[in-house]
């Protein structure tokens, strides 16, 4: 009898292979889409993740204040109130911290053999390692000896070292010019991935002396940052940092600080609130496409076992079983829903996979509960609306199925 | 044989109830050929569907073989169907897009037989019902309404039903083909098949021995042919 019921329903399938074919491109759809949906928005959410990573780990950073030239403000950073002098004084001075990074940054258009381009210059010590979670690829980053004598030496971002030696060319030993001084490249940092204005893999790295004294022509820094020992001790270094700086620069009104403390933990917390409305809004994509998704198999399933009513009553006139219709279009809907749902699954895979890759930035993430909820959803809509109506057909007269229109 | 002892049929639509089958007795003996006609709404159609077990009488008693139908249950019913009655269609109602051999072995479905034994049925069947031996696997919607209603009457034999239930077997088919079909049935009839054939015409009633009209739900008339 089962193999009766699985020939039937074979049969049944190839025979009307239009049909069966649409019915299977529904679910396909609707199982692929969300299986994308779902991976492209967690790749989207593991990208914005590791570019914050990308800055540093427990990273406090000090900026200058915002300039007031009578009363009217200059912006965020256009103040030089930051010295060498306050980043040794944090490092001395305050507790629980891993490093302390002084940074002069600014752009500047470099060349090298012919070719040129226009990155940010980071004037800074060895310490700006630890602080910012560098590594080395190629050669090794330059030393307390080479930041006190202000050598001319500088390290390169894989992405400026593409930009001006060529793809995955060492460039140690070359020399680059920067507003008309000559650096000697001694090395490549590793790429951190991470995109935009600061992108740290398109970095130029010199010494702190050697950028402030040849390139920006003074004593001030851009910024300070701070590696906190822990998690749990930023709150308690971003107050010291502030007490320390606020009483350096002989401020007593903490409002009318000359500079801004920048904590990690805020860009996170930021940065979660826009994964959760991020998420919030795939789900519901998702959850809308799966409901068009299941509103198509639907359709599908009615219009297929509805136009079948006559062969239902012709089925039932000849002496079928209730059971037997019953079992045969339970197990159509079964085997439909599920070679949809196998195909649905395999394409949004592949589809997440090619979005991987011509999209670089995004690693789409598959997730096994969007797979389960998406093949559960479709099956369930499949399944009762290919068996209910057939319910209903082989439950009827004979002779009333069969004078069906 | 078939034994029917006063039937009666209503169907409620809303609040009209409508009387198709108001009384009618009668009984069929094995091997007869009997036609019956009557115009549309005299509750022929009603008697057939009561005699082919796809409904169930409002009162009275229908005995097939010796059983009281009118008592089964659905399963039973179709048990009765499948073993007991052929039906020949108006319409065909072949499965489309199907093969004739195909069509003919679906009464054998979810049953004991093996697929060789099926099929060694279906052929028979099939070359019985006159049917050429080099369409058995032509698709159903190829083939000529002539064509169709054989494949439909080998269906009908396929199980070697007691009786076979013809309701307008002619209605779609030209004058010629009709013929055929109705030689077919006088053939079937004579190789000892019980006939009951549901009609409008005069005509094709009159190929049957015996013919019985009815009007308004009632028996008019039960004629018997003499045989020559």
């Amino acid at each position: 009898m089962i193999k009766d019921l699985l020939k039937e329903t074979i049969w049944s399938l190839s025979t009307n292979k239009a049909r069966s074919g649409l019915t299977i491109l529904g679910i396909v759809i609707g199982i692929a889409s969300v299986i994308t949906m779902v991976a492209i928005g967690q790749g989207v959410q593991g990208s914005i993740e590791k570019n914050i990573e990308s800055i540093g780990s427990n990273l406090i950073v000090i900026m200058p204040g915002a300039q007031r030239v009578g009363g009217i403000s200059q912006g965020g950073g256009s103040n030089q109130t930051l010295t060498l002098e306050d980043s040794d004084a944090i490092k001395t001075q305050v507790q629980t911290i891993k490093a302390v990074a002084p940074e002069a940054t600014r752009r500047y258009q470099v060349t090298a053999r012919g070719a040129n381009t226009n990155t940010q210059v980071v004037g800074t010590v060895p310490d700006y390692m630890t602080v910012r979670n560098i590594t080395m690829n190629i050669g090794s980053f330059f030393s307390d000896q080479q930041v006190k004598s202000s050598a001319k030496v500088a390290i390169l971002g894989p992405t400026t070292r593409d930009d001006l030696f060529g793809a995955n060319a060492d460039p140690t030993g070359q020399s680059i010019r920067i507003k008309n001084v000559d650096f000697q490249v001694i090395g490549v940092t590793d790429a951190k991935g991470g995109s935009g204005f600061s992108n740290p893999d398109d970095t130029i790295f010199v010494p702190l002396g050697s950028a402030q004294h040849f390139l920006a022509g003074n004593d001030f820094l851009s910024d300070i940052s701070v590696a906190a020992a822990d998690q749990n001790s930023m709150t308690s270094v971003q107050q010291q940092i502030s007490d320390l700086l606020l009483a350096r620069h002989k401020i007593t009104d903490p409002t009318q600080a000359d500079f801004n403390i920048l904590n990690q933990n805020d860009i996170i917390a930021t940065a979660t609130t826009i994964t959760n409305t991020f998420t919030i809004l795939l789900s519901s994509i998702a959850g809308i496409s799966l409901l068009v998704g299941g509103i198509g198999i639907m359709n599908m399933m009615l219009t297929s076992v509805t136009e079948r009513t006559r062969e239902i009553g012709l089925r039932k006139a000849v002496g079928i079983r209730k059971l037997h219709i019953n079992l045969q279009f339970l197990a159509e809907a079964v085997m439909l829903t599920f070679l949809g749902g196998l195909i649905g699954i395999a394409l949004g895979w592949l589809a997440s996979l090619a979005v991987t890759r011509f999209v670089p930035t995004l690693t789409t993430q598959i997730s096994v509960s969007s797979i389960f909820l998406a093949f559960g959803v479709s099956a369930a809509v499949g399944i009762i609306f290919g068996f209910y109506p057939a319910r209903r057909a082989a439950n009827l007269n004979p002779i009333e199925a069969l004078r069906y229109e | 044989m078939i034994e029917c002892k006063n039937l009666y049929k209503a169907y409620v639509n809303g609040d009209v109830e409508t009387q198709a089958v108001c009384g009618i007795s009668f009984k069929i003996e094995k091997g007869e050929f009997v036609s019956i006609i009557g115009p549309s709404g005299s509750g022929k159609s009603t008697l057939m569907h009561i005699l082919g077990a796809l409904d169930s009488p409002t009162s009275g008693q229908y005995l097939l073989e010796g059983k009281d139908v009118s008592k089964f249950s659905d399963n039973e019913l179709s048990d009765l169907r499948r073993e007991k009655i052929g039906f020949v269609f108006q319409s065909f109602n072949l499965l489309p897009r199907t093969t004739v051999l195909r069509n003919v072995m679906l009464p054998l479905l979810y049953s004991d037989l093996s697929y060789s034994q099926r099929e060694k049925k279906a052929k028979n069947a099939l070359e019985y019902a006159g049917m050429d031996k080099d369409k058995f696997l032509n698709l159903s919607n190829q083939l000529s309404g002539g064509q169709m209603q054989r494949v439909a009457i080998a269906r009908a034999l396929v199980n070697e039903p007691a009786i076979i239930l013809a309701d307008e077997p002619t209605g779609n088919l030209d004058t010629k083909t009709s013929r055929i079909v109705m030689e077919t049935f006088k053939e079937l009839n004579s190789k000892g098949h019980t006939i009951v054939l549901i009609t409008h015409e005069m005509e094709v009633a009159n190929f049957a021995n015996r013919v019985i009209s009815i009007r308004d739900g009632l028996i008019e008339k039960d004629e018997r042919k003499k045989h020559i």
